[in-house]
This record gives C-alpha cells, sequence and structure tokens, in this order.
C-alpha cells in the first residue's frame, strides 16, 4: 500500500499562487475559501534576512489529531495515508478544526468540514494533484514514501528538509526542502 | 525577526486571524452541563446519605430544573453544529478516542435519567400533580425501589458531565492554553459549585443555606487552587503555553479574568459565604448569582482564549 507525501522545493517555490488557483478550480472551492495557500517566512536581522516561501496545505499527517477527535468517524485516513471527510457522516461540529495545529481545515458553506484531498479522484486515475501538475517552477512533487525510488523519497534522501510543527507530533507528510 | 505571512489572500470565515469556530453556544453548553453535573451530584450524594427531608432543597426541588437546563445545552449543542441534519450522526458510531463522541454518549444516558430522577421525586415537592399513564406510574415506583442504585450511577455520570465539559477543552494540543489536564478537575468543581449556587439561590431553611455555603466555600477554594496550579503548570511548561499563560497575565483576557470571574465570581461570593458560616445574615442571593455569574464567564473566556492562542502567530 502506498504511503503519499508532497514535497515542497523552497528553494524553487516563488509564490505566483498558481497552485492555490488550480486547487480552487479543479475542486470547486467556494469563494472566501482555499485548500492550499502561499506563505513568507520571513527570518534574520536585517540586512542578512532570509525568506522561505512555502506552498501549504492540509499535512496528511500520519498521527493525525482531526481524525482522532471526530465523533462520528466522518474524518478518516483513506487507503495511501490521504486524510479525508466523508461528507455524509460529518455533523459540522467543528472539533476537527479546533484540533488541527495547522488551521489547514474549514467550515464549506454547505456545512460540512473541508480540506485538501490530495486530489484523491486524480491520484486513483494515476494523475498528481492539480497543485503539484500546474506549478511553473516545479517546485511540487507528490508520490510514495514507502516507494524508495519514487523522485520524494529521492529528494528527501538528498535533501535537507523539515516539516512544519513537529514538536506537535503529528508526523506530518508535507516536507519542506530547505 | 520572525515573520510569517499569508501572501495568497487567505481570510477564511471562522479560521483566520485566528479562529472562531465556536461562539456563544458552546459555553453556554459547558455552563449548563456543568450545572445540571452539581445539581444532579448533591442531590443523588445527599439522597444516599438519607437526608432528603432535611435538605428538600438540594435532594428534590432543584434536580427538577435540571431536564430543562439540559435541554437548554443540548439545544444550545445543536445551533453549534454547521450540518443540523447529521446530529443524528453522533449516534452512529462509538469513537473511544474522540472525548466528543464520549460526550454524545453521556448525555444520551444521563438526559433520560435527569428526567426520571425529576420524575421520582415530583411527588415529594408536589403532591397535588398525579403522572398521566398506568405504565407512566408503575415505571417511577420500580425506579423509586431502586433508588439508591439509581442514585449511585447518577453520581457516575454527573461527574462524568461535569469532568467532560473540561476533557472536551483539554484534548485539543493545537490550542495550547486548551492543552492542560487541569481543565477537566476545575469545570468539574466550577460545575459542582454553580450546582450548589443555584440550590443556594432556591433553599429556604437556614441549615440548608449554611450547609450549601460550607462546601460551596471548599469548592471555590478548591476551584482557586486549581486556577493557579494551571498558571504554575503553563509558566513551567513550553514556550507557546507560555505565550498562552501571557494572554491572562498582562494579556488581553487579564482584567476580565482577574476582576469578573476570579474577584467577583470567586473571592467575594466566598468572602460572603464565610461571614454567611459565621452567623451573619447576608442576602444569599448574591453570592448565589454572583457564583452563577462567574461560572459562565468562566467558560466564555476559556472557549475564546483557547481559540486565540495558536501555535503560529501570523
Amino acid at each position: 500500500m502506498p504511503r503519499y507525501a508532497m514535497v515542497v522545493d523552497t528553494q524553487r517555490c516563488v509564490g505566483c499562487a498558481d497552485c492555490v488557483v488550480a486547487c480552487k478550480t479543479e475542486n470547486n472551492v467556494p469563494d472566501g475559501f482555499c485548500r492550499d495557500w502561499i506563505v513568507q517566512d520571513v527570518t534574520g536581522v536585517f540586512p542578512a534576512l532570509h525568506m522561505e516561501i512555502r506552498s501549504e496545505r492540509c499535512n496528511h499527517c500520519e498521527n493525525a489529531p482531526c481524525v482522532r477527535c471526530c465523533p462520528t468517524g466522518a474524518s478518516y485516513i483513506e487507503e495511501g495515508g490521504i486524510v479525508l471527510v466523508d461528507h455524509d457522516k460529518c455533523t459540522g461540529c467543528k472539533a476537527c478544526i479546533a484540533a488541527c495545529p495547522y488551521d489547514a481545515r474549514y467550515v464549506h458553506p454547505e456545512g460540512y468540514v473541508d480540506k485538501c484531498t490530495f486530489c484523491i479522484h486524480r491520484v486513483k486515475e494515476g494523475l498528481e494533484p492539480a497543485c503539484v501538475e500546474v506549478c511553473p517552477t516545479r517546485c511540487l512533487h507528490f508520490g510514495d514514501l514507502d516507494d524508495p525510488n519514487s523522485e520524494v523519497s529521492r529528494l528527501l534522501k538528498t535533501r535537507h528538509h523539515h516539516t512544519l510543527i513537529p514538536e506537535a507530533g503529528t508526523e506530518p507528510k508535507i516536507f519542506f526542502l530547505t | 525577526m520572525h515573520e510569517v505571512t499569508i501572501t495568497s489572500g487567505r481570510n477564511m470565515h471562522l479560521i483566520d486571524p485566528y479562529l472562531t469556530i465556536w461562539g456563544w453556544e458552546i459555553p453556554v453548553y459547558l455552563f449548563l452541563g456543568g450545572l445540571v453535573s452539581g445539581i444532579l451530584f448533591f442531590s443523588a450524594l445527599f439522597y444516599l446519605r438519607g437526608k432528603g427531608d432535611q435538605y428538600p432543597t438540594m435532594v428534590y426541588r432543584t434536580p427538577l430544573f435540571a431536564p430543562f437546563f439540559l435541554a437548554l445545552g443540548l439545544l444550545a449543542l445543536f445551533l453549534d453544529l454547521e450540518y443540523k441534519l447529521h446530529v443524528f450522526r453522533f449516534y452512529t458510531a462509538i469513537r473511544l478516542e474522540s472525548p466528543m463522541s464520549w460526550g454524545s454518549w453521556t448525555l444520551a444516558v444521563i438526559f433520560p435519567m435527569s428526567i426520571l430522577w425529576a420524575l421520582m421525586h415530583l411527588h415529594r415537592v408536589y403532591p397535588q400533580i398525579r403522572l398521566p399513564f398506568r405504565w407512566l406510574n408503575q415505571g417511577i415506583a420500580f425506579l423509586n425501589r431502586h433508588a439508591r442504585l439509581f442514585a449511585w450511577i447518577l453520581i457516575v455520570y454527573a461527574s462524568l458531565l461535569g469532568m467532560y465539559t473540561g476533557i472536551l477543552l483539554s484534548a485539543f494540543n493545537a490550542r495550547p492554553f486548551w492543552n492542560t489536564a487541569i481543565l477537566g478537575p476545575l469545570f468539574l468543581v466550577s460545575g459542582m459549585s454553580t450546582g450548589l449556587a443555584l440550590n443556594l439561590l432556591l433553599a429556604r431553611d437556614h441549615r440548608e443555606i449554611r450547609l450549601l455555603s460550607k462546601i460551596d466555600v471548599m469548592a471555590i477554594a478548591v476551584e482557586i487552587f486549581l486556577i493557579i496550579h494551571m498558571f504554575m503548570g503553563f509558566l513551567a511548561s513550553t514556550q507557546i503555553h507560555i505565550e498562552a499563560a501571557k494572554l491572562f497575565l498582562g494579556g488581553p483576557y487579564t482584567a476580565e479574568f482577574w476582576i469578573l470571574v476570579v474577584g467577583l465570581g470567586l473571592l467575594f461570593p466566598g468572602f460572603l459565604e464565610l461571614l454567611e458560616i459565621s452567623g451573619r445574615r447576608i442576602p444569599r442571593q448574591i453570592a448565589a448569582s454572583l457564583i452563577l455569574f462567574g461560572g459562565l464567564l468562566l467558560r466564555f473566556i476559556i472557549v475564546e482564549a483557547g481559540q486565540y492562542s495558536q501555535w503560529f502567530s501570523w
């Protein structure tokens, strides 16, 4: 069984937000909401400043607090380790939103909680997620962590990388190359 | 410097710039749940001790309000749901890892129990009222024959209800201000205290008022100890927990928490109750109302502050 992950090359990302637009279009994300977004993280003291540009989304955590706290089982981990929400089981209680340290979820105007699905409908057809496919700088990579020959495994073996808030213990599966 | 900015334009309803997913409904429910927990716990406890005739308000009269308060709390919970038609989904799954699942099943047990407990004692408060239906009278008579067992179960479920209201929040690791194990016992004791306060408001007999004041002073002392302990725990923890504590130690919640909740909602009514115990006649409604007000405000502030505290600050 695959273990899907995404690798974001922050050395190549220019923050153009094409991934954000592609996601909104592909997934009919309603106005005012987004499943992915661009962050500029600036550290240092002027003039020695360092800026990391990141394309962020649900981290599809291996130890997902949103799945643990869901009272109805609507939030679940699909085959391949993709964290999903079953709209038919969701009550909109918002416990999963409170449980997510990345604030990656939102309430869809229809009442259920929504988030990034890694474009599972495309992945099942052998395609890449929409954000990965449109990225003009090829900074987004998607693949199977358990396959040592996959692009994501190769990049993680050869490049320095980090995850977001690893101290929360959620074991995120979005990796940022530095 | 360390500055994190979202540049793709993100301002999602209820999420940004900080969570506002839970408005008035959740604190109102947490308050009413705690209140009912306190009412039922002391009613069952003193019933088991055979003190029903000595303390009729606590054991028989106040529990008559419990089902109504719990129904209002459940209504608030229902109003909070974004997908109201799916409310039944809480009862199509048992999720042992989810505190909210535990809570919904606890409510499914204690709500009917609170109605039955009220019906079991209705004739003692209003002897003129006759229950309709033969089957209902037979059922209540059956329960009255097993009232001690019923009271024991009620004590367990009332404690679960009171404790759960805090555990629900403390299970959210993502919100540093909620992420403390103290919230469970704090909400339990606060719920007990508000239950006692409602009893105090309704009690007429001076001996009962003195007993209620005595127990409530102890509850208030424990509550203050837990609040101090909670902040000590935060300050001895990681930076994000220290930042969460700072919201109350110089931050935006400082004045309302320490003056209104701790000062006016705990210390002052506690002082009035001490005067009552020492024999001075103080209008009991003042202390009781302040404790109820403090209990409600405590939940409003904790629910909001938890959503305000976060790992990131962008």
